[in-house]
């Protein structure tokens, strides 16, 4: 299943086994050329694009190729509120969608394994937030929450919610939509994880005299980390870039702008191609710091 | 302690499952809707929305470019992706480690930095935007995900079963479409679902590289600022549904084998 993409998932193969033949390269020259042309040189495309300057005297959104270093420092005086929100506002998501993700994981992966006509049901209702639109979905919670809606009335009358005052366009919100939208990417890498995990193990340590707390924290969890790590990344990778939800037709305002918010109204409303594609170059290094971070300590190495 | 444990899970368990559907039910409900401009209020139960769906002709539209452009996106990245699988399980060869990073690299970018980088290439090189550059941004976000499926898949065959074909004098193009290739089939078909799912869902890397085409999601992120006519929930309702019928199918088909693997 892809959602252990993160995890060292491939079994251990006897290199010897495998042959060296001209097939190899006639298999992975198109994928392989593909992925340069479309991903490499696209990236590239970005660190070139984030240093260029505007041409003198030029028309609206015309750019010559320079070593324009400044671009960053305007980004990151400019927008550097709205990145860090980004991230802040992932980190949040992915602890909440951790804290409903991982029982949920285990209560399919082990509690259910007596019954799997319901644990396939279990799944199936996990999975299927994929196949109705992320958009449709994002507004119906935007609805349900609007000023005239029966949530908004009851946090009106315990107190939570002044009068005039609406829930949707606040941080909460966003990040309510953020959890609410990668529960699943959560749920699955673990419950992949918690699947497969020898119930004997987990026997041994009660017999062994340890309580449940104890087996939990030093069996079953260690075991899990690989699918926690997985859904972790894939959770806070794309929310970090996400601008869906903090968008102020959505479940946000002009005070939630995420970083994705502002490369795109650099790039396909301002057409500042240079400072989106700056603030791009920053969001990716410090993603691949943060992942390799996070995986070197988790200590799964072998990604992939 | 431990009894009472045992049902909190299961009631924990339970308000997130229902959790997850209360956007669902609520979007399906609303296809329902006898809405006129904007389909926010419900003002009573209407099947019109259902039966005249291409009355909204943008919508119809938009969803038409979404199948053309998951389908051609699909194709391109099984096809791609299922050749790269079967070399990295089965093939030794230079620079494995590059290739391998090259293909998680893209599980790791956010989609805004993929979408903006394609943006700034095709802006560079001076392609026009259209149907074929969406289709491109979408072949190249499912193709590691394509990878990583279909790898499994390869990892878990039996070689007994091709040295068998070997034996009995197939030629190597007969192995691998009479053995090979139909054992692969259902991770090739799973890799090929999900990445129509990506691609049918996708709005970041769509809508830098659209141009002025429109999908069904790019629909829906304009209509939001207006009102989302309900034949788009009618779109997105039907399938769904459609979706977790196949699902459930499949997933129903499984357990039951293997319980009578088990009972056998």
């Amino acid at each position: 299943m892809a959602f252990t993409a993160f995890s060292a998932a491939e079994q251990k193969v006897d290199e010897s086994a495998r042959k060296r033949s001209p097939i190899a390269l006639f298999l992975l020259l198109p994928g392989v050329l593909f992925l340069v042309l479309f991903f490499v040189t696209p990236l590239i495309s970005l660190v070139l694009t984030s240093l260029q300057e505007p041409v003198p005297g030029g028309f609206f959104g015309e750019y010559r190729q320079a070593l324009n270093w400044q671009n960053y420092v305007f980004v990151l005086e400019t927008y550097g509120v709205q990145a860090a929100r980004a991230f802040g506002y992932a980190a949040l998501a992915s602890l909440f969608a951790l804290l409903i993700g991982f029982p949920l994981a285990y209560f399919i992966g082990i509690t259910l394994r007596r019954f799997p006509l319901l644990q396939a049901l279990a799944l199936v209702l996990v999975i299927a937030p994929f196949f109705i639109s992320f958009l449709l979905r994002t507004l119906a919670w935007k609805q349900i929450f609007a000023i005239e809606g029966p949530v908004a009335g009851l946090a009106n009358a315990i107190g939570l919610l002044g009068p005039g005052e609406s829930i949707t366009g606040t941080a909460f919100s966003v990040v309510f939509g953020l959890t609410y939208n990668f529960i699943p990417f959560m749920t699955l890498p673990i419950y992949a994880t918690l699947e497969r995990l020898d119930l004997r193990l987990v026997e041994a340590g009660g017999d062994l005299y340890a309580n449940p707390a104890t087996v939990f924290r030093t069996v079953t969890l260690p075991l899990a980390a690989p699918g926690v790590i997985s859904g972790t990344l894939l959770t806070f990778i794309p929310a970090s870039g996400d601008y869906i939800n903090a968008s102020r037709d959505f479940l946000g305002s002009t005070e939630t702008a995420m970083i994705g918010t502002v490369i795109e109204a650099n790039f396909l409303v301002l057409q500042n191609y240079p400072a989106a594609a700056a603030l791009s170059i920053v969001l990716m290094a410090v993603i691949l710091v943060l992942v390799a971070i996070y995986v070197k300590r988790s200590g799964t190495e072998d990604l992939l | 302690m431990r009894g009472f444990g045992k049902y909190a899970i299961w009631v924990y368990s339970g308000i997130a499952l229902v959790f997850l559907m209360i956007p669902i039910v609520y979007t399906i409900v609303f296809s329902f809707n006898d809405s006129r401009r904007t389909n926010i209020i419900w003002r009573g139960f209407t099947f019109d929305n259902w039966l005249n769906v291409c009355d909204a002709q943008d919508v119809c539209q938009a969803f038409g470019n979404s199948i053309l452009i998951a389908v051609s996106a699909t194709f391109i990245a099984t096809v791609l992706g299922t050749m790269i699988a079967i070399a990295l399980v089965r093939y030794r060869f230079r620079f494995r480690n590059t290739t391998t990073l090259l293909i998680f690299l893209p599980l790791t970018t956010p989609e805004v930095v993929l979408g903006a980088g394609l943006a700034a290439q095709f802006l560079q090189a001076g392609v026009p935007k259209g149907l074929g550059t969406v289709i491109i941004a979408h072949a190249l976000f499912c193709i590691s995900f394509v990878i990583v499926t279909v790898r499994a898949r390869v990892a878990g065959l039996d070689p007994a079963l091709e040295e068998a074909g070997r034996d009995l004098y197939g030629s190597p193009q007969q192995v691998f479409w009479r053995v090979t290739f139909p054992l692969l089939l259902p991770g090739i078909i799973a890799a090929a679902l999900l990445s129509f799912a990506l691609s049918f869902d996708d709005f970041i890397i769509t809508n830098f590289n659209r141009g002025a085409e429109v999908t069904f999601p790019s629909f829906i992120y304009t209509a939001a600022a207006r009102g989302i006519p309900a034949e788009a929930n009618v779109i997105a309702s039907a399938v769904f549904l459609l979706a977790i019928l196949l699902v459930i199918i499949a997933q129903v088909g499984a357990a039951i084998r293997r319980r009578q693997r088990a009972n056998a």
